[in-house]
Protein backbone atom coordinates (compact mmCIF):
# COMPACT_ATOMS: atom_id res chain seq x y z
CA UNK A 1 0.00 0.00 0.00
CA UNK A 2 1.22 3.15 -0.96
CA UNK A 3 2.13 5.95 2.25
CA UNK A 4 0.47 9.39 1.40
CA UNK A 5 -1.04 10.52 -0.92
CA UNK A 6 -3.50 13.68 -1.20
CA UNK A 7 -7.76 13.64 -1.44
CA UNK A 8 -7.05 14.78 -5.65
CA UNK A 9 -5.16 11.58 -6.10
CA UNK A 10 -7.31 9.32 -4.18
CA UNK A 11 -10.03 11.12 -6.33
CA UNK A 12 -8.49 9.93 -9.79
CA UNK A 13 -7.37 6.36 -8.82
CA UNK A 14 -10.91 5.55 -7.30
CA UNK A 15 -12.26 6.88 -10.75
CA UNK A 16 -10.03 5.58 -12.36
CA UNK A 17 -10.87 1.53 -11.16
CA UNK A 18 -14.17 1.91 -12.25
CA UNK A 19 -13.11 1.80 -16.04
CA UNK A 20 -12.49 -1.36 -17.41
CA UNK A 21 -11.01 -2.84 -20.85
CA UNK A 22 -14.20 -3.05 -23.00
CA UNK A 23 -15.48 0.12 -22.22
CA UNK A 24 -15.86 2.89 -24.77
CA UNK A 25 -15.87 5.95 -22.40
CA UNK A 26 -16.19 9.72 -24.00
CA UNK A 27 -13.60 11.88 -21.73
CA UNK A 28 -14.61 15.67 -20.31
CA UNK A 29 -11.37 17.46 -19.63
CA UNK A 30 -9.99 17.93 -16.27
CA UNK A 31 -10.48 15.76 -13.54
CA UNK A 32 -12.39 12.52 -16.22
CA UNK A 33 -9.29 13.08 -18.41
CA UNK A 34 -6.75 12.16 -15.87
CA UNK A 35 -8.97 9.27 -14.23
CA UNK A 36 -9.44 7.72 -17.86
CA UNK A 37 -5.72 7.72 -18.57
CA UNK A 38 -4.66 6.29 -15.56
CA UNK A 39 -7.26 3.76 -16.13
CA UNK A 40 -5.82 2.87 -19.40
CA UNK A 41 -1.74 3.13 -18.06
CA UNK A 42 -2.74 0.25 -15.51
CA UNK A 43 -5.58 -1.98 -15.40
CA UNK A 44 -7.64 -1.32 -18.64
CA UNK A 45 -5.01 -0.82 -21.67
CA UNK A 46 -7.73 -1.84 -23.96
CA UNK A 47 -10.23 0.81 -23.68
CA UNK A 48 -11.10 3.06 -25.80
CA UNK A 49 -11.04 7.02 -24.72
CA UNK A 50 -12.73 9.04 -27.14
CA UNK A 51 -12.54 12.83 -26.86
CA UNK A 52 -15.15 15.38 -28.21
CA UNK A 53 -12.80 17.09 -31.09
CA UNK A 54 -13.06 13.21 -33.27
CA UNK A 55 -10.08 10.96 -31.88
CA UNK A 56 -11.70 7.81 -31.06
CA UNK A 57 -9.63 5.64 -29.63
CA UNK A 58 -7.05 7.81 -28.33
CA UNK A 59 -3.38 7.07 -26.13
CA UNK A 60 -2.32 9.98 -25.02
CA UNK A 61 1.48 10.42 -23.14
CA UNK A 62 0.56 14.06 -21.64
CA UNK A 63 -2.91 14.84 -20.43
CA UNK A 64 -4.75 17.20 -23.35
CA UNK A 65 -5.07 20.76 -21.96
CA UNK A 66 -7.92 21.11 -24.31
CA UNK A 67 -10.25 18.83 -25.92
CA UNK A 68 -8.84 19.45 -29.09
CA UNK A 69 -4.80 18.86 -28.75
CA UNK A 70 -2.50 17.21 -31.11
CA UNK A 71 -1.68 14.60 -29.52
CA UNK A 72 -4.44 13.22 -29.00
CA UNK A 73 -5.04 13.10 -32.73
CA UNK A 74 -1.20 11.81 -33.25
CA UNK A 75 -3.05 8.54 -31.06
CA UNK A 76 -5.95 7.93 -32.01
CA UNK A 77 -6.99 5.06 -34.03
CA UNK A 78 -8.89 7.33 -36.05
CA UNK A 79 -9.99 11.51 -36.03
CA UNK A 80 -13.39 12.43 -37.40
CA UNK A 81 -15.32 15.41 -38.18
CA UNK A 82 -17.23 16.94 -35.20
CA UNK A 83 -20.75 16.28 -36.73
CA UNK A 84 -19.78 12.25 -37.48
CA UNK A 85 -18.76 12.54 -33.86
CA UNK A 86 -22.41 13.71 -32.13
CA UNK A 87 -24.06 11.57 -34.89
CA UNK A 88 -22.78 8.68 -35.73
CA UNK A 89 -20.75 7.83 -32.18
CA UNK A 90 -22.65 9.58 -29.44
CA UNK A 91 -25.99 9.82 -31.02
CA UNK A 92 -25.63 6.66 -32.77
CA UNK A 93 -25.26 4.45 -29.33
CA UNK A 94 -21.72 3.56 -29.61
CA UNK A 95 -20.47 5.03 -26.57
CA UNK A 96 -20.67 3.17 -23.23
CA UNK A 97 -19.52 5.41 -20.62
CA UNK A 98 -19.83 9.58 -20.45
CA UNK A 99 -17.35 11.20 -17.73
CA UNK A 100 -17.80 14.17 -16.65
CA UNK A 101 -16.66 17.01 -14.38
CA UNK A 102 -19.57 19.74 -13.50
CA UNK A 103 -19.11 23.24 -11.83
CA UNK A 104 -22.65 22.56 -9.98
CA UNK A 105 -23.98 19.45 -9.11
CA UNK A 106 -27.52 18.29 -7.11
CA UNK A 107 -28.14 14.73 -5.59
CA UNK A 108 -29.70 13.21 -8.52
CA UNK A 109 -26.75 14.30 -10.62
CA UNK A 110 -28.25 17.32 -12.46
CA UNK A 111 -25.44 19.13 -13.59
CA UNK A 112 -24.82 22.73 -13.94
CA UNK A 113 -22.21 24.30 -16.26
CA UNK A 114 -24.21 27.33 -17.76
CA UNK A 115 -24.79 30.40 -15.41
CA UNK A 116 -24.53 31.44 -11.69
CA UNK A 117 -27.57 33.15 -10.69
CA UNK A 118 -30.43 33.81 -13.42
CA UNK A 119 -29.83 32.39 -17.24
CA UNK A 120 -31.32 36.31 -18.72
CA UNK A 121 -29.07 38.07 -15.43
CA UNK A 122 -26.03 36.35 -14.78
CA UNK A 123 -24.38 36.52 -11.51
CA UNK A 124 -21.60 34.51 -13.26
CA UNK A 125 -21.49 33.63 -16.95
CA UNK A 126 -20.19 30.13 -17.19
CA UNK A 127 -18.86 28.47 -20.35
CA UNK A 128 -21.54 26.56 -21.03
CA UNK A 129 -22.61 22.65 -21.86
CA UNK A 130 -20.38 22.11 -24.65
CA UNK A 131 -21.46 18.28 -25.48
CA UNK A 132 -22.77 17.72 -22.01
CA UNK A 133 -26.11 18.13 -22.94
CA UNK A 134 -26.05 14.77 -25.57
CA UNK A 135 -23.47 12.95 -23.95
CA UNK A 136 -25.56 12.87 -20.33
CA UNK A 137 -28.47 11.34 -22.24
CA UNK A 138 -27.05 9.29 -25.11
CA UNK A 139 -23.64 7.80 -23.23
CA UNK A 140 -25.09 4.36 -22.32
CA UNK A 141 -24.30 5.50 -18.76
CA UNK A 142 -22.72 8.52 -16.44
CA UNK A 143 -19.67 8.71 -14.27
CA UNK A 144 -19.12 11.78 -13.03
CA UNK A 145 -15.87 13.35 -10.67
CA UNK A 146 -15.07 16.39 -8.89
CA UNK A 147 -13.92 18.22 -5.90
CA UNK A 148 -16.92 18.36 -2.82
CA UNK A 149 -17.52 22.30 -1.49
CA UNK A 150 -20.32 24.05 -0.65
CA UNK A 151 -20.06 25.78 -4.03
CA UNK A 152 -19.98 23.07 -6.27
CA UNK A 153 -22.60 20.32 -4.46
CA UNK A 154 -25.57 21.81 -3.72
CA UNK A 155 -29.40 21.43 -2.84
CA UNK A 156 -30.41 23.34 -5.96
CA UNK A 157 -28.76 23.80 -9.19
CA UNK A 158 -29.06 27.30 -10.87
CA UNK A 159 -29.33 25.83 -14.06
CA UNK A 160 -29.85 22.12 -15.92
CA UNK A 161 -27.53 22.11 -17.90
CA UNK A 162 -27.51 18.54 -18.67
CA UNK A 163 -29.80 16.42 -16.81
CA UNK A 164 -29.08 13.48 -14.71
CA UNK A 165 -32.14 11.73 -12.41
CA UNK A 166 -34.05 15.15 -12.88
CA UNK A 167 -35.94 14.94 -9.51
CA UNK A 168 -34.90 11.23 -8.75
CA UNK A 169 -37.64 8.04 -9.50
CA UNK A 170 -38.39 7.53 -13.34
CA UNK A 171 -37.73 11.01 -14.46
CA UNK A 172 -35.37 10.16 -17.09
CA UNK A 173 -37.57 7.60 -18.02
CA UNK A 174 -40.62 10.31 -17.93
CA UNK A 175 -37.98 12.58 -20.31
CA UNK A 176 -38.46 9.73 -22.79
CA UNK A 177 -34.52 8.90 -21.87
CA UNK A 178 -33.82 5.34 -22.00
CA UNK A 179 -29.93 5.34 -21.14
CA UNK A 180 -28.86 5.03 -17.17
CA UNK A 181 -27.62 8.37 -16.66
CA UNK A 182 -25.30 9.14 -13.54
CA UNK A 183 -24.65 5.71 -11.75
CA UNK A 184 -21.16 6.89 -10.15
CA UNK A 185 -19.90 9.89 -8.58
CA UNK A 186 -16.54 9.75 -7.19
CA UNK A 187 -15.35 13.09 -5.00
CA UNK A 188 -11.90 13.85 -3.18
CA UNK A 189 -13.60 12.27 -0.19
CA UNK A 190 -16.09 9.35 -1.11
CA UNK A 191 -18.02 7.10 -3.95
CA UNK A 192 -21.18 7.37 -3.85
CA UNK A 193 -24.02 5.44 -6.07
CA UNK A 194 -27.50 6.44 -6.95
CA UNK A 195 -30.12 4.63 -4.90
CA UNK A 196 -31.73 2.12 -6.88
CA UNK A 197 -34.96 3.46 -6.26
CA UNK A 198 -34.91 7.38 -5.45
CA UNK A 199 -31.84 7.73 -7.46
CA UNK A 200 -30.45 9.79 -4.78
CA UNK A 201 -26.62 10.23 -4.96
CA UNK A 202 -25.44 7.60 -1.53
CA UNK A 203 -22.45 7.70 -0.44
CA UNK A 204 -20.63 3.51 -0.76
CA UNK A 205 -17.28 4.12 0.98
CA UNK A 206 -15.14 7.18 2.57
CA UNK A 207 -11.52 7.57 1.48
CA UNK A 208 -9.24 6.24 3.98
CA UNK A 209 -9.23 9.13 6.86
CA UNK A 210 -12.47 10.72 5.87
CA UNK A 211 -15.11 11.09 8.28
CA UNK A 212 -18.72 10.86 7.75
CA UNK A 213 -18.73 15.03 8.97
CA UNK A 214 -16.22 15.82 6.37
CA UNK A 215 -18.51 14.85 3.88
CA UNK A 216 -21.28 16.17 5.45
CA UNK A 217 -19.54 19.77 5.77
CA UNK A 218 -18.51 19.90 2.48
CA UNK A 219 -21.71 18.95 0.32
CA UNK A 220 -25.07 21.50 0.46
CA UNK A 221 -27.44 18.48 1.12
CA UNK A 222 -28.04 16.14 3.54
CA UNK A 223 -25.85 13.17 2.61
CA UNK A 224 -27.48 10.06 3.07
CA UNK A 225 -24.91 7.01 3.87
CA UNK A 226 -25.13 3.28 3.00
CA UNK A 227 -25.90 0.82 5.47
CA UNK A 228 -23.21 -1.12 4.63
CA UNK A 229 -20.51 1.85 4.23
CA UNK A 230 -17.26 0.96 3.36
CA UNK A 231 -13.62 2.30 3.29
CA UNK A 232 -12.07 3.14 -0.13
CA UNK A 233 -9.14 0.63 -0.88
CA UNK A 234 -5.96 2.71 -0.58
CA UNK A 235 -3.97 4.01 -4.36
CA UNK A 236 -1.58 1.37 -5.09
CA UNK A 237 1.96 1.84 -5.42
CA UNK A 238 1.55 0.95 -9.29
CA UNK A 239 -1.33 3.31 -9.57
CA UNK A 240 0.35 6.01 -7.27
CA UNK A 241 3.07 5.79 -9.21
CA UNK A 242 1.39 6.22 -12.97
CA UNK A 243 -0.87 8.76 -11.82
CA UNK A 244 1.96 11.07 -10.34
CA UNK A 245 4.31 9.94 -13.69
CA UNK A 246 1.58 11.23 -15.82
CA UNK A 247 1.03 14.64 -14.21
CA UNK A 248 4.91 15.17 -14.07
CA UNK A 249 5.02 14.29 -17.78
CA UNK A 250 2.00 16.53 -18.17
CA UNK A 251 3.67 19.41 -16.54
CA UNK A 252 7.08 19.23 -18.33
CA UNK A 253 5.44 18.94 -21.51
CA UNK A 254 3.27 21.96 -21.25
CA UNK A 255 5.47 24.70 -19.77
CA UNK A 256 7.68 23.48 -22.75
CA UNK A 257 5.55 24.72 -25.06
CA UNK A 258 5.12 27.85 -23.36
CA UNK A 259 8.47 28.17 -23.28
CA UNK B 1 -14.14 31.02 -58.07
CA UNK B 2 -11.08 30.82 -55.67
CA UNK B 3 -8.73 33.68 -55.94
CA UNK B 4 -5.16 34.21 -53.71
CA UNK B 5 -5.42 37.39 -52.21
CA UNK B 6 -3.81 39.24 -49.05
CA UNK B 7 -5.64 38.88 -46.30
CA UNK B 8 -6.98 42.80 -45.97
CA UNK B 9 -8.42 42.32 -49.17
CA UNK B 10 -9.79 39.33 -48.85
CA UNK B 11 -11.61 40.30 -45.41
CA UNK B 12 -13.23 43.43 -47.20
CA UNK B 13 -14.22 41.91 -49.90
CA UNK B 14 -16.00 39.79 -48.43
CA UNK B 15 -17.30 40.49 -44.82
CA UNK B 16 -19.93 43.31 -44.42
CA UNK B 17 -21.34 44.92 -41.04
CA UNK B 18 -24.74 43.19 -40.10
CA UNK B 19 -23.12 39.65 -41.78
CA UNK B 20 -23.80 36.33 -39.59
CA UNK B 21 -20.34 34.77 -40.15
CA UNK B 22 -18.52 31.88 -38.46
CA UNK B 23 -14.67 32.01 -37.91
CA UNK B 24 -14.66 28.34 -37.36
CA UNK B 25 -12.10 25.63 -35.93
CA UNK B 26 -12.55 23.47 -32.96
CA UNK B 27 -9.35 24.10 -30.69
CA UNK B 28 -7.67 23.96 -34.27
CA UNK B 29 -6.89 26.08 -36.85
CA UNK B 30 -8.58 28.63 -35.23
CA UNK B 31 -8.58 31.43 -37.69
CA UNK B 32 -6.55 34.16 -35.91
CA UNK B 33 -5.31 36.01 -38.20
CA UNK B 34 -8.79 36.81 -40.35
CA UNK B 35 -10.28 37.70 -37.22
CA UNK B 36 -7.54 40.51 -36.33
CA UNK B 37 -7.92 41.49 -40.09
CA UNK B 38 -11.92 41.62 -39.58
CA UNK B 39 -10.81 43.35 -36.37
CA UNK B 40 -8.71 45.84 -37.84
CA UNK B 41 -11.57 46.77 -40.65
CA UNK B 42 -13.89 47.61 -37.97
CA UNK B 43 -16.72 45.65 -38.87
CA UNK B 44 -19.75 46.05 -36.72
CA UNK B 45 -23.34 44.80 -35.71
CA UNK B 46 -22.23 40.98 -36.42
CA UNK B 47 -23.68 37.70 -35.66
CA UNK B 48 -20.73 35.60 -34.54
CA UNK B 49 -21.37 31.68 -34.97
CA UNK B 50 -18.59 29.50 -33.56
CA UNK B 51 -19.15 26.08 -31.29
CA UNK B 52 -15.93 27.07 -29.35
CA UNK B 53 -15.58 30.49 -29.35
CA UNK B 54 -12.82 31.40 -27.38
CA UNK B 55 -10.19 33.94 -27.51
CA UNK B 56 -10.63 35.51 -30.71
CA UNK B 57 -14.15 36.03 -30.11
CA UNK B 58 -13.43 37.18 -26.60
CA UNK B 59 -11.37 39.81 -29.16
CA UNK B 60 -14.52 40.82 -31.72
CA UNK B 61 -17.19 41.21 -28.52
CA UNK B 62 -14.53 43.10 -26.41
CA UNK B 63 -14.12 45.43 -29.41
CA UNK B 64 -17.75 46.27 -29.71
CA UNK B 65 -18.17 44.31 -33.43
CA UNK B 66 -21.02 41.78 -32.16
CA UNK B 67 -24.69 42.50 -31.50
CA UNK B 68 -25.50 38.77 -31.32
CA UNK B 69 -23.66 35.24 -30.32
CA UNK B 70 -24.48 31.73 -31.63
CA UNK B 71 -22.32 29.94 -29.25
CA UNK B 72 -22.33 25.90 -27.64
CA UNK B 73 -19.20 26.34 -25.15
CA UNK B 74 -17.62 29.88 -24.61
CA UNK B 75 -14.46 29.15 -23.15
CA UNK B 76 -11.06 30.33 -22.74
CA UNK B 77 -10.02 26.11 -23.53
CA UNK B 78 -8.02 24.87 -20.40
CA UNK B 79 -7.87 28.39 -18.73
CA UNK B 80 -11.18 29.01 -17.99
CA UNK B 81 -13.94 31.39 -18.31
CA UNK B 82 -14.18 34.13 -21.02
CA UNK B 83 -13.92 37.81 -19.46
CA UNK B 84 -15.17 39.95 -21.93
CA UNK B 85 -17.76 37.88 -23.01
CA UNK B 86 -18.36 37.96 -19.81
CA UNK B 87 -18.65 41.38 -19.34
CA UNK B 88 -20.82 41.98 -22.30
CA UNK B 89 -23.86 39.82 -20.87
CA UNK B 90 -22.93 40.65 -17.23
CA UNK B 91 -22.78 43.85 -17.94
CA UNK B 92 -23.61 45.15 -21.70
CA UNK B 93 -19.91 46.51 -21.85
CA UNK B 94 -19.26 47.45 -24.63
CA UNK B 95 -22.36 46.95 -26.19
CA UNK B 96 -25.22 44.02 -24.92
CA UNK B 97 -24.78 41.09 -27.09
CA UNK B 98 -28.07 38.86 -27.36
CA UNK B 99 -26.79 34.67 -26.89
CA UNK B 100 -28.29 32.10 -28.93
CA UNK B 101 -26.96 28.76 -26.61
CA UNK B 102 -27.24 25.35 -27.98
CA UNK B 103 -25.63 22.36 -27.02
CA UNK B 104 -22.49 20.97 -29.35
CA UNK B 105 -24.50 18.45 -31.17
CA UNK B 106 -27.01 20.75 -31.78
CA UNK B 107 -24.63 23.04 -33.33
CA UNK B 108 -22.50 20.54 -35.51
CA UNK B 109 -26.09 19.10 -36.58
CA UNK B 110 -26.87 22.52 -37.58
CA UNK B 111 -23.97 23.18 -39.73
CA UNK B 112 -24.35 20.19 -40.71
CA UNK B 113 -28.35 20.78 -42.29
CA UNK B 114 -26.46 24.27 -43.65
CA UNK B 115 -24.30 22.50 -46.10
CA UNK B 116 -27.14 19.87 -46.64
CA UNK B 117 -29.27 22.72 -47.87
CA UNK B 118 -31.70 22.10 -45.28
CA UNK B 119 -33.40 24.57 -43.20
CA UNK B 120 -33.12 23.28 -40.02
CA UNK B 121 -31.27 20.21 -38.31
CA UNK B 122 -33.19 17.10 -36.57
CA UNK B 123 -31.32 14.96 -34.43
CA UNK B 124 -32.19 13.22 -30.54
CA UNK B 125 -31.19 15.95 -27.92
CA UNK B 126 -32.12 18.67 -25.35
CA UNK B 127 -33.32 15.96 -23.30
CA UNK B 128 -34.42 17.52 -19.53
CA UNK B 129 -32.27 20.06 -20.82
CA UNK B 130 -32.49 23.82 -19.38
CA UNK B 131 -31.06 25.49 -22.90
CA UNK B 132 -34.78 24.42 -24.29
CA UNK B 133 -36.42 26.74 -22.02
CA UNK B 134 -34.51 29.40 -22.73
CA UNK B 135 -33.57 29.78 -26.18
CA UNK B 136 -37.03 29.53 -28.52
CA UNK B 137 -35.16 28.27 -31.57
CA UNK B 138 -34.45 25.04 -29.96
CA UNK B 139 -37.92 23.38 -30.83
CA UNK B 140 -39.62 19.49 -31.41
CA UNK B 141 -40.16 17.80 -34.26
CA UNK B 142 -42.48 14.69 -34.24
CA UNK B 143 -40.71 11.54 -36.72
CA UNK B 144 -43.27 10.73 -39.07
CA UNK B 145 -42.65 6.88 -39.11
CA UNK B 146 -42.40 6.28 -35.45
CA UNK B 147 -44.14 8.91 -33.73
CA UNK B 148 -40.36 9.80 -31.60
CA UNK B 149 -40.02 13.47 -30.70
CA UNK B 150 -36.98 15.02 -31.66
CA UNK B 151 -35.19 18.32 -31.21
CA UNK B 152 -35.25 20.58 -33.82
CA UNK B 153 -32.85 23.97 -34.53
CA UNK B 154 -32.31 26.01 -37.53
CA UNK B 155 -29.67 25.35 -39.63
CA UNK B 156 -26.29 27.55 -39.29
CA UNK B 157 -25.87 29.41 -42.86
CA UNK B 158 -23.73 31.78 -42.69
CA UNK B 159 -22.95 35.06 -44.88
CA UNK B 160 -19.45 34.30 -44.49
CA UNK B 161 -17.84 31.23 -42.36
CA UNK B 162 -13.85 32.04 -41.92
CA UNK B 163 -11.30 28.54 -41.57
CA UNK B 164 -7.26 28.56 -41.36
CA UNK B 165 -5.93 25.28 -43.57
CA UNK B 166 -2.47 23.66 -43.72
CA UNK B 167 -2.19 23.94 -47.34
CA UNK B 168 -3.78 25.00 -50.97
CA UNK B 169 -2.20 24.00 -54.06
CA UNK B 170 -1.99 26.16 -56.74
CA UNK B 171 -5.49 25.78 -58.62
CA UNK B 172 -6.92 26.82 -54.75
CA UNK B 173 -7.98 23.57 -53.39
CA UNK B 174 -7.61 23.41 -49.70
CA UNK B 175 -6.46 20.57 -47.15
CA UNK B 176 -7.06 20.10 -43.91
CA UNK B 177 -5.85 17.13 -41.67
CA UNK B 178 -6.03 16.26 -37.83
CA UNK B 179 -8.51 17.40 -35.96
CA UNK B 180 -10.86 18.85 -38.84
CA UNK B 181 -13.86 19.63 -36.55
CA UNK B 182 -16.41 21.54 -38.27
CA UNK B 183 -14.60 23.29 -40.93
CA UNK B 184 -16.22 21.49 -43.97
CA UNK B 185 -19.60 22.31 -43.43
CA UNK B 186 -18.54 25.44 -41.93
CA UNK B 187 -17.36 26.55 -45.64
CA UNK B 188 -20.00 24.64 -47.43
CA UNK B 189 -22.89 25.73 -45.61
CA UNK B 190 -21.80 29.74 -46.01
CA UNK B 191 -22.64 31.56 -48.91
CA UNK B 192 -18.85 32.80 -48.99
CA UNK B 193 -15.78 31.72 -47.52
CA UNK B 194 -12.00 32.91 -47.07
CA UNK B 195 -9.06 30.51 -46.44
CA UNK B 196 -5.73 31.55 -44.38
CA UNK B 197 -3.47 28.93 -45.44
CA UNK B 198 0.15 27.92 -44.40
CA UNK B 199 1.51 27.02 -47.37
CA UNK B 200 0.45 26.81 -50.88
CA UNK B 201 2.23 23.98 -52.77
CA UNK B 202 2.00 23.22 -56.20
CA UNK B 203 -0.25 20.20 -56.58
CA UNK B 204 -1.44 17.65 -53.77
CA UNK B 205 -0.18 14.44 -55.61
CA UNK B 206 0.20 11.47 -53.32
CA UNK B 207 -2.46 12.74 -50.68
CA UNK B 208 -4.42 9.59 -49.08
CA UNK B 209 -7.65 9.69 -51.29
CA UNK B 210 -10.41 10.38 -48.85
CA UNK B 211 -8.63 13.50 -47.45
CA UNK B 212 -10.52 15.91 -46.51
CA UNK B 213 -9.94 18.39 -49.24
CA UNK B 214 -11.96 21.51 -49.66
CA UNK B 215 -12.17 21.91 -53.90
CA UNK B 216 -11.63 25.52 -55.34
CA UNK B 217 -14.33 26.61 -56.69
CA UNK B 218 -16.17 25.99 -52.80
CA UNK B 219 -13.90 28.81 -51.37
CA UNK B 220 -14.09 32.64 -52.26
CA UNK B 221 -10.32 33.86 -51.41
CA UNK B 222 -7.24 32.16 -50.42
CA UNK B 223 -5.05 34.32 -48.18
CA UNK B 224 -1.60 32.66 -47.38
CA UNK B 225 -0.74 33.54 -43.54
CA UNK B 226 1.89 31.53 -42.55
CA UNK B 227 1.55 31.21 -38.27
CA UNK B 228 -2.64 32.26 -38.96
CA UNK B 229 -3.58 30.21 -36.27
CA UNK B 230 -1.84 31.37 -33.88
CA UNK B 231 -1.90 31.05 -30.65
CA UNK B 232 -4.05 27.56 -31.54
CA UNK B 233 -2.43 25.02 -33.19
CA UNK B 234 -1.60 23.96 -37.35
CA UNK B 235 -1.24 19.95 -37.32
CA UNK B 236 2.57 19.39 -38.68
CA UNK B 237 3.47 23.01 -38.61
CA UNK B 238 3.48 24.18 -34.98
CA UNK B 239 2.22 23.37 -31.48
CA UNK B 240 -0.41 25.42 -29.53
CA UNK B 241 0.60 28.03 -27.00
CA UNK B 242 -0.29 27.82 -24.20
CA UNK B 243 1.38 30.65 -22.19
CA UNK B 244 -0.97 33.14 -25.03
CA UNK B 245 -3.84 31.28 -23.94
CA UNK B 246 -2.84 31.62 -20.05
CA UNK B 247 -2.08 35.37 -20.34
CA UNK B 248 -5.24 36.19 -22.47
CA UNK B 249 -6.95 35.76 -18.84
CA UNK B 250 -4.72 38.63 -17.47
CA UNK B 251 -5.17 40.53 -20.58
CA UNK B 252 -8.79 40.47 -20.30
CA UNK B 253 -9.34 40.82 -16.70
CA UNK B 254 -10.11 44.97 -17.32
CA UNK B 255 -11.40 47.11 -20.03
CA UNK B 256 -8.54 49.69 -20.29
CA UNK B 257 -5.67 46.85 -20.34
CA UNK B 258 -7.54 45.05 -22.88
CA UNK B 259 -7.71 47.77 -25.34
CA UNK B 260 -4.71 48.63 -24.86
CA UNK B 261 -3.19 45.16 -25.82
CA UNK B 262 -5.70 45.16 -29.26
CA UNK B 263 -4.42 48.62 -29.66
CA UNK B 264 -0.71 47.39 -29.90
CA UNK B 265 -1.05 43.26 -31.23
CA UNK B 266 -4.05 43.87 -33.49
CA UNK B 267 -4.75 47.60 -34.39
CA UNK B 268 -0.61 48.09 -35.45
CA UNK B 269 0.07 45.07 -36.42
CA UNK B 270 -0.91 43.38 -39.93
CA UNK B 271 -0.88 39.65 -40.66
CA UNK B 272 2.89 39.01 -41.05
CA UNK B 273 3.55 39.21 -37.39
CA UNK B 274 1.74 35.63 -37.22
CA UNK B 275 4.96 33.58 -38.89
CA UNK B 276 7.13 34.95 -35.66
CA UNK B 277 4.89 34.55 -33.37
CA UNK B 278 5.06 30.47 -33.99
CA UNK B 279 8.91 30.53 -34.56
CA UNK B 280 9.72 28.96 -31.05
CA UNK B 281 6.61 26.32 -31.45
CA UNK B 282 7.99 24.17 -34.54
CA UNK B 283 9.00 21.16 -34.31
CA UNK B 284 5.86 19.24 -33.21
CA UNK B 285 2.30 20.25 -33.58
Amino acid sequence: MAQGFTPDEMMTIAAARALGNEDICFVGIGAPSAACNVARLTHAPDITLIYESGTIGTAPDVLPLSIGDGELCDTATTTVSVPEMFRYWLQGGRISIGFLGAAQLDKFGNINTTVIGDYHDPKTRLPGGGGAPEIASSCGEIFITMKQSLRGMVDKIDFFTSFGHGTGGNARAEQGITTKGPTLLITDLAVWRPDPETKEFTVMSLHPGVTREQVQETCGWTVRFTEDLTETPSPTDLELQTLRDLKARTKAAHEGAAA
Amino acid sequence: MSKFQPLKQAVAENLCDGDVVAFEGFTHLIPHAAAHEAIRQGFKDLTLVRMTPDIVYDQMIGMGMASRLIFSYAGNPGVGLLRRLRDAVENGWPNAVEVEEHSHAAMANAYEAGAAGLPCAVFRGYKGAGLKEVNPNIREVTCPFTGEVLAAIPSVRPDVSFIHAQKANKKGDILIEGIIGIQKEAVLAAKKAVVTVEEIVDDFDGLHPNACILPHWTVSAISHVPGGAHPSYAHGYYIRDNASYLEWDKIATDRDGFRDWMQTHVMEAGPEVFESRVAGLKGEG
